[in-house]
């Protein structure tokens, strides 16, 4: 019964991605071309790697809002190491990675040994990374990177640009996760009976600073990507990420209340959401219209769900 | 039904205690602000003058107002995070009425009446349509911001009549914006622990099965609750949007979150049930205090969002203390 109904949110969904997709290459003839396509997955990496490892935050029944804020505290650390203490790049980058687990780990501990829920004590951790970044950077910003760091963000590799390369894998490795391991179905009891699993003898605050540790480090490795494709490093960056990953989580079918929800989900409503901003600026939309359309899409598709699932606990 | 603030079913003890410990939460702001004014002005005198503390108070007060109407739908146990895009969108439709050349007062009413009407949608979304309410207002906050940004074009908007401008007017010397916050703030307190609409709000955050077997319309009070917070966030537009000569298409980033932090910090608990207006409204004059105190004692303000983080997290910390001990006290 619930596997019939984790299909037919995504069935949905696939039919609305495809509709869109055809709607879309109708309006103009630029959109269904292989360069634009792989240009749109470079621009979707970012969002995409914090939004698959927010799946399995909000299946817990959980949520992070600070993802922006590590994105952004990663970034200007990454600057930090490298320009200001002289750290090889490489092993700035580690570090920045690093800093962002850590960040992650942190929020997991506040969440579990205070039982703080975990929309405060993100919230709460969104104001302190982001305000460390501001901090930390003065408002300066970090440029004149070395050529191959470059790559990441900006090149390809066997024509395929890099960082999709790697959102593919850890797309893969997510899903094979949450869907095939043990690990994976300890998420979902975690998040759909929480004192259940417990009693089960299920390792609950383990899996809940395993996942948040994870978010942490999703969101570092984007803000090293983003750090390369953009040149740059700046303390705003990744403002408002934490939305937009919520908002491809949700649209997924990814149940807010935890326990429900897959990562093709995700990956659909991601598409869903980049197809939709590249194909109706293509057609001329303004890039804010669209804004409004991908709001309008989350309450209904939502909605609709619910209606077809009125039969259903929630 | 009690009419505690804090949960019933406490045994007696002397009016002190049960005031303490009602109330814990808002006077430990209370306590963090004389603090922080002391030291501030122990360092630098000048924190102290008059005008200084009317400015501190006076700019940040759309944020407490803004935290009245958060306060009320977060103790229903739902959350608004569109309400930065709201009072955007609203800022807009007030200025452009009043440049349009419309007495002042439609100018004013406009966003109060346009507040109330979009949120009660969304409450009818969370209410008939069961979509949790993060998940709608997260729809609404990108319907808001991208339907505002390709209406205006991102133009701001200058030449406002100088009637129009509010927040600049002063009564008594005090000026409007400190007037509207007090006011609002004790209508909003004594409405919602007297009335009994109000307590019904506490009694569907609390439970809301058991609020249902009361006889409580939770569908039409969540809508109600929504039009009244939309109405509100209209209240807090105008005090936002007549500061300046100019009303801008934008508003501060992370704004919703400064206002729903602001509830959380003053004792309102994000599972619902309880808290209080006028902790929300400490909280946001300690956020301003804070921010002018950095200056006053020459610390860069770029780290103003690092204490303003640290403080939610030490708040919310001694908080979860407090409750895990009383729970622990009463599980006993």
């Amino acid at each position: 019964m619930t596997i019939k109904k984790l299909l037919r949110h995504e069935t949905i969904l696939a039919v609305l991605v495809v509709l869109a997709l055809i709607v879309l290459a109708a309006q103009s003839p630029r959109f269904f071309t292989v360069d634009n396509l792989l240009n749109q997955g470079r621009l979707m990496t970012e969002v995409g790697l914090i939004a698959i490892v927010m799946t399995f935050v909000i299946v817990t029944g959980g949520i992070d809002l600070s993802v922006g804020s590590i994105l952004g505290m990663s970034a200007i650390m990454l600057g930090v190491f490298w320009k200001n203490f002289g750290l090889p790049l490489e092993l700035a980058i580690f570090l920045a990675l690093m800093v962002g687990t850590l960040a992650g780990l942190f929020n997991g501990l506040i969440i579990t040994r205070f039982k703080v829920p975990p929309l405060i004590a993100t919230l709460g951790t969104l104001a302190l990374y982001r305000g460390i970044a501001e901090g930390v950077s003065q408002a300066r910003s970090v440029r004149g990177y070395p050529d191959w760091f470059y790559v990441l963000g900006q090149g390809q590799v066997l024509g395929v640009p890099t960082q999709l390369w790697l959102l593919g894998i850890v797309a893969v490795v997510a899903a094979v996760i949450l869907g095939m391991t043990t690990w994976g179905r300890m998420t979902y009891a975690t998040g759909s009976n929480e004192t259940a699993a417990r009693f089960s003898g299920l390792r609950v605050d383990r899996v809940k600073l395993l996942i948040y540790s994870a978010s942490g480090f999703a969101a570092a490795l984007a803000a090293v990507i983003f750090v390369s494709r953009v040149s740059t490093t700046r303390s705003d960056m990744g403002t408002g990420v934490e939305l937009d990953a919520i908002t491809a989580v949700v649209l997924g079918g990814t149940s807010i209340f935890g326990g429900r929800g897959t990562i093709i989900g995700t990956l659909l409503g991601l598409i869903l959401i980049q197809a939709l901003k590249n194909g109706l600026s293509l057609a001329g939309v303004k890039s804010d219209g669209t804004i409004v359309l991908i709001g309008a899409v989350l309450i209904l598709t939502i909605l609709i769900s619910n209606l077809f699932h009125r039969d259903g606990t929630r | 039904m009690s009419v505690e603030a804090a949960p019933a079913f406490r045994p007696r003890r002397s009016g002190l205690t049960r005031f303490v410990s009602a109330y814990g939460q808002e006077i430990v702001i209370a306590c963090a602000i004389l603090i922080l004014f002391a030291v501030v002005s122990l360092i630098n005198p000048r924190f102290l003058g008059a005008n200084n503390l009317n400015t501190i108070i006076s700019g940040n007060a759309y944020i407490a107002v803004a935290a009245i109407g958060m306060s009320m739908i977060i103790i229903t146990g739902n959350i608004d995070v569109s309400v930065g895009a709201l009072i955007g969108v609203l800022a807009t439709i007030s200025g452009t009425l009043a440049v349009a050349g419309y007495p002042v007062w439609v100018a004013w009413g406009a966003p109060i009446l346009a507040g109330a009407a979009i949120n009660a949608v969304v409450g009818a979304l969370v209410a008939y349509g069961k979509i949790p309410s993060i998940v709608v207002t997260l729809g609404m906050l990108s319907i808001l911001r991208g339907g505002l940004v390709s209406i205006t074009g991102g133009a701001w908007i200058s030449n406002l009549p100088p009637d129009f401008l509010l927040a600049q007017q002063r009564l008594l010397g005090v000026p409007a914006p400190v007037w509207f916050m007090v006011i609002c703030t004790v209508i909003a307190f004594l409405w919602m622990r007297y009335s009994a609409f109000g307590r019904s709000l506490y009694a569907i955050g609390g439970n809301s099965e058991a609020a249902r077997a009361a006889g409580i319309p939770i569908e039409r009070r969540i809508v109600e609750v929504f039009a009244i917070h939309g109405a509100i966030a209209g209240v807090a537009t105008i005090l936002f949007a007549t500061q300046l000569q100019i009303i801008q298409s934008t508003v501060p980033p992370n704004l919703e979150l400064t206002i729903i932090t602001a509830s959380v910090i003053g004792g309102v608990s994000i599972l619902g049930g309880t808290g209080t207006v006028i902790g929300s409204t400490l909280a946001a004059i300690l956020f301003s205090a804070i921010g002018a105190g950095l200056i006053f004692v020459n610390v860069s303000a770029y780290w103003l969002r690092a204490v303003i983080g640290l403080l939610i997290l030490i708040t919310v910390l001694i908080d979860m203390l407090r409750r895990n001990r009383e729970t622990r006290q009463a599980s006993r």
